[in-house]
């Protein structure tokens, strides 16, 4: 067949070609064989530079499209829709990356930077020569999702998803939803208490007929593809027949068994057998085995003897449940930076120096103190306290380098409701940049800095240490150059956000990515800030990213409804870059069976060769490159496409 | 000074990402390198890796996403078998087996991405040029020529069949032992062309 391949340079403006000589780009492939068009535009992604492909396709008969531009992430799909509206199989339009790999990593070298994208380009073209047109392979869709993550993110999340009218599978890992968001006291700039505006959309995601919930449960693994996962999930054992329970907390009163609240963030004690708070949504116990004094001693049994409907049973497994979903939502919020690492400010040793959501349940109506501002150590209300901003944030020698985006905010909103409650009290906050961006955020600072006469220091403290039942704080304060010691009653840190402890493992479950820090990557920073690479997985809340509560809830209703749309669809067109088998050479060795790693690859035991099952490959290539005969090939990317592209690389 | 000219083959998940990433953080390294995106490393067959040195690569550089982190599971797993029983092969060649290298570089490490291509552009060039002709003589392989991209082919026409086989022959057998087996190949060997050799059904 004669190959009529097109290519298209694009500058960028100047993001390629201020590197790469583009006309020279386009001038050399014209030159190459099979290339029947080759020219170069200032944006070829544009609305003309479009149109300039769709134009060439028709008018120079191509079979083949080169853009040669960005990433494939960016705008693969773009040209892909162009082509096919000229005509052109969408998989015969290739992008070769001579802009991320080429224009803006060798800056400094105008010559060479040229020939590689020259050579990039051939091996592109070098590879559509030889593109097969494909159609997108059809799947059915089940029309479920799974949200992982029962913070005020995974809520809203299931919430919109379920009103869009699909079913939802929310997941949580405590033994309440209500996340971190439940145990905030007030919420800034509009200081409406956090209880009140989340606790009714707990009570409405429980009791949504489209809602699953299954709380005190892990995803344990994730198999299958977009539009049909199959997701284990481990109900973890509760000790407490959940179907039966009333929740009316009779046991809890009676338990023995003590322990530091994991909701209360250690200031109080919980019980062995326990619900998080009095607001937990679903409102019934759980054991906590390891410190239970039956598991432990054998003796006791207290909750199973006064139960009044016989729901405590200690012989509860860990059960498996299987669900099967479309897409999933992952939701699985932060956790803060561990105080331990904070040496110099005590490394949570010293009572009066507490986390920001230890203030948190201090400020809180339904807190350990019931609302009043009391030390800690001796209980005390104290007179001086001191904020501080930036703990472990905006640190890349010692922790980390990202700013955590919220606590400005919510230490201020602290300040503030410190001097709410104790009139007299004065309250100090060092801080490195004071960050407000957001509706009325600023004014709030304002409101603190003058209204509430919280005295705002900029500068960073060195050394936090305990002296005469006082916590001194050393500081200095760059605006005057002064050293700053405050003799204090108590030190609230704002410790930087990072991803919840379990996200990393789940991540990996989930083969999602995960930036250097652990926080979840998305597919686009700016135009696709919802979904993940991996086809199916949508994300939300300060799993991605620190996020303040508007931020994660938008994030989240976003997640949702990229999840309708996606089950709006009548099926799920999956790509059909997948392996192939020839029949013909097949010696029916079996080895692509074994390696398969999704089971595709089966043994047709009538006709003693292999056989790739089109709906389940997902176009991995292990058993092409395992295959002796070579007579697995991978659509659109055959070993004779690699030799190919890799002498053209090589080629000049 | 001498440039030595690499090919990467990278996965898309990880390594091809952390490329774009690099590139999106403005980050800068040689040009040696030029890019072939593959779905998985385990995607990436010994014999690509030769044809590259064969073609004239001085060095070539395998990205994968970190172990356990693979898109596929244990494609990675696969490639690092691979590459570790590989390195000895082309050691046999005369190849150093230092010219062939894998990185597991994630999405998020353009840093990595960036240290690894200049480290290895560094090691390449104080190997220096790779002349695989000349080697294939010292050790008594049969040198092919090259001439542009052509190479075995799955189905050869039945002219060129005799001249595509050779070449494969030649290559596939630095990759395993291939006489042997076809003299098991009983009745099949006359009738099929000879790259098709595998079928002996």
């Amino acid at each position: 067949m004669e190959h009529r391949i097109g290519v298209f340079v694009c500058h960028c403006g100047t993001n390629i070609a201020g590197t790469v000589d583009v006309k020279r780009v386009a001038e050399a492939l014209a030159k190459h064989p099979g290339v029947a068009y080759s020219t170069d535009y200032t944006y070829m992604c544009s609305d003309p530079g479009q149109n300039l492909v769709k134009d060439a396709i028709k008018k120079h008969r191509l079979t083949g499209v080169i853009v040669a531009a960005c990433s494939p992430t960016l705008h693969e799909a773009t040209f892909r829709r162009a082509g096919t509206s000229a005509g052109m199989n969408p998989y015969q339009v290739e992008m070769a990356n001579v802009r991320e790999h080429c224009s803006w990593v060798h800056q400094g070298d105008k010559e060479q930077a040229t020939r590689k994208a020259i050579r990039t380009v051939k091996a592109m073209v070098e590879k559509a020569k030889l593109d097969e047109a494909l159609a997108p392979i059809e799947v059915p869709l089940t029309r479920r999702a799974l949200v992982v993550g029962g913070g005020v993110a995974g809520i809203q999340a299931a919430l919109d998803i379920a009103n869009a009218g699909y079913e939802v599978v929310l997941v949580e890992r405590s033994p309440s939803i209500g996340g971190h968001m439940a145990q905030l006291s007030e919420t800034f700039p509009t200081l409406d208490c956090s209880q009140c505006i989340l606790t009714p959309k707990m009570v409405e995601a429980a009791q949504h007929r489209r809602i699953k919930l299954m709380t005190y449960s892990e995803v344990e693994e994730v198999a299958g593809y977009v539009g049909n996962f199959r997701v284990k999930i481990r109900k973890k054992a509760a000790y407490v027949n959940r179907d039966v329970c009333t929740g009316c907390g009779l046991c809890i009163q009676k338990c023995p068994a003590k322990t530091p609240s994991e909701f209360d963030e250690g200031l109080a004690p919980r019980k062995a057998i326990y619900t998080p708070f009095p607001q937990a949504v679903p409102n019934k116990p759980v054991l906590d085995a390891e410190h239970c004094t039956y598991f432990k001693t054998g003796k006791c049994g207290i909750c199973k003897k006064i139960c009044p409907v016989n729901a405590v049973d200690y012989e509860q497994k860990d059960e498996i449940v299987e669900e099967e979903v479309g897409a999933i939502v992952v939701a699985t919020g932060f956790d803060l930076y561990p105080m331990a690492k904070m040496g110099e400010y005590g490394g949570g040793k010293i009572k009066d120096v507490v986390t920001s959501l230890q203030f948190e349940r201090l400020l809180s109506a339904s807190g350990p103190t019931a609302g009043e501002v009391k030390r800690p150590s001796d209980g005390k209300v104290p007179r001086e306290v001191v904020f501080l901003t930036c703990v472990g944030s905006r640190d890349p020698e010692g922790h980390v380098p990202y700013c955590s985006k919220v606590c400005c905010m919510y230490l201020t909103k602290h300040a503030m409701l410190y001097r709410h409650k104790v009139h007299d009290g004065q309250a100090y906050l060092f801080y490195m940049d004071v960050r407000t961006g957001g509706k009325g955020y600023e004014e709030f600072y304002q409101r603190a800095s003058e209204e509430d006469d919280v005295l705002y220091v900029r500068g960073k403290v060195s050394k936090i240490f305990e002296e005469d039942g006082k916590v001194v704080v050393w500081g200095v304060d760059t605006l005057t150059g002064k050293k700053v010691e405050i003799a204090a009653d108590l030190a609230v840190m704002g410790l930087a956000m990072v991803p919840s402890a379990a996200a990393q493992d789940l991540a990996n479950k989930l083969k999602i990515h995960t930036d250097e820090w652990g926080f979840l990557s998305e597919a686009h920073p700016k135009l696709r800030p919802v979904e993940s690479l991996a086809p199916g997985f949508y994300l939300a809340g300060a799993a991605q990213g620190p996020k303040d509560i508007p931020e994660a809830v938008s994030q989240a209703s976003g997640a949702a409804s990229k999840v309708a749309a996606l089950f709006a669809e009548k099926v799920y067109q999956r790509e059909p870059v997948i392996a192939c088998i020839d029949e013909d050479l097949c010696a029916g060795c079996r080895i692509c069976v074994s390696v398969c790693p999704y089971d595709a690859a089966e043994f047709d035991e009538e006709k003693k060769v292999a056989r790739i099952q089109e709906a389940i490959c997902e176009g991995c290539g292990a058993c092409i490159a395992a295959c002796p005969s070579g007579s697995a090939q991978q659509k659109n990317l055959t070993d004779d496409q690699i030799y190919n592209m890799v002498s053209a690389v090589l080629e000049d | 000074m001498f440039e030595p000219r690499i090919v990467c083959f990278f996965c898309r998940w990880c390594t091809y990402a952390g490329a774009d990433l690099a590139g999106t953080s403005r980050k800068q390294y040689p040009p040696n390198g030029v890019v072939v995106r593959v779905n998985c490393s385990g995607r990436v067959d010994p014999q690509h890796i030769l044809w590259a040195f064969h073609e004239g690569a001085d060095g070539v550089l395998v990205g994968g996403c970190h172990p356990n982190d693979c898109h596929y599971q244990d494609g990675n797993y696969k490639t690092m078998r691979r590459v570790a029983l590989l390195k000895p092969l082309l050691k046999q060649m005369g190849i150093e087996p230092d010219r062939l290298r894998l990185e597991w570089i994630s999405a998020a490490e353009g840093e990595k991405l960036v240290h690894v291509m200049s480290d290895f552009v560094d090691t390449v060039r104080s190997l220096g040029p790779l002349e695989y002709g000349p080697i294939a003589e010292r050790v008594g392989g049969r040198r092919t020529v090259a001439t542009g991209p052509g190479r075995p082919q799955a189905k050869p026409p039945k002219k060129a069949a005799a001249r595509g086989a050779k070449k494969a022959v030649a290559k596939r057998g630095a990759k395993r032992p291939a006489p042997a087996k076809k003299a098991r190949a009983k009745k099949t060997a006359k009738k099929t062309p000879r790259t098709a050799r595998k079928r002996t059904r």
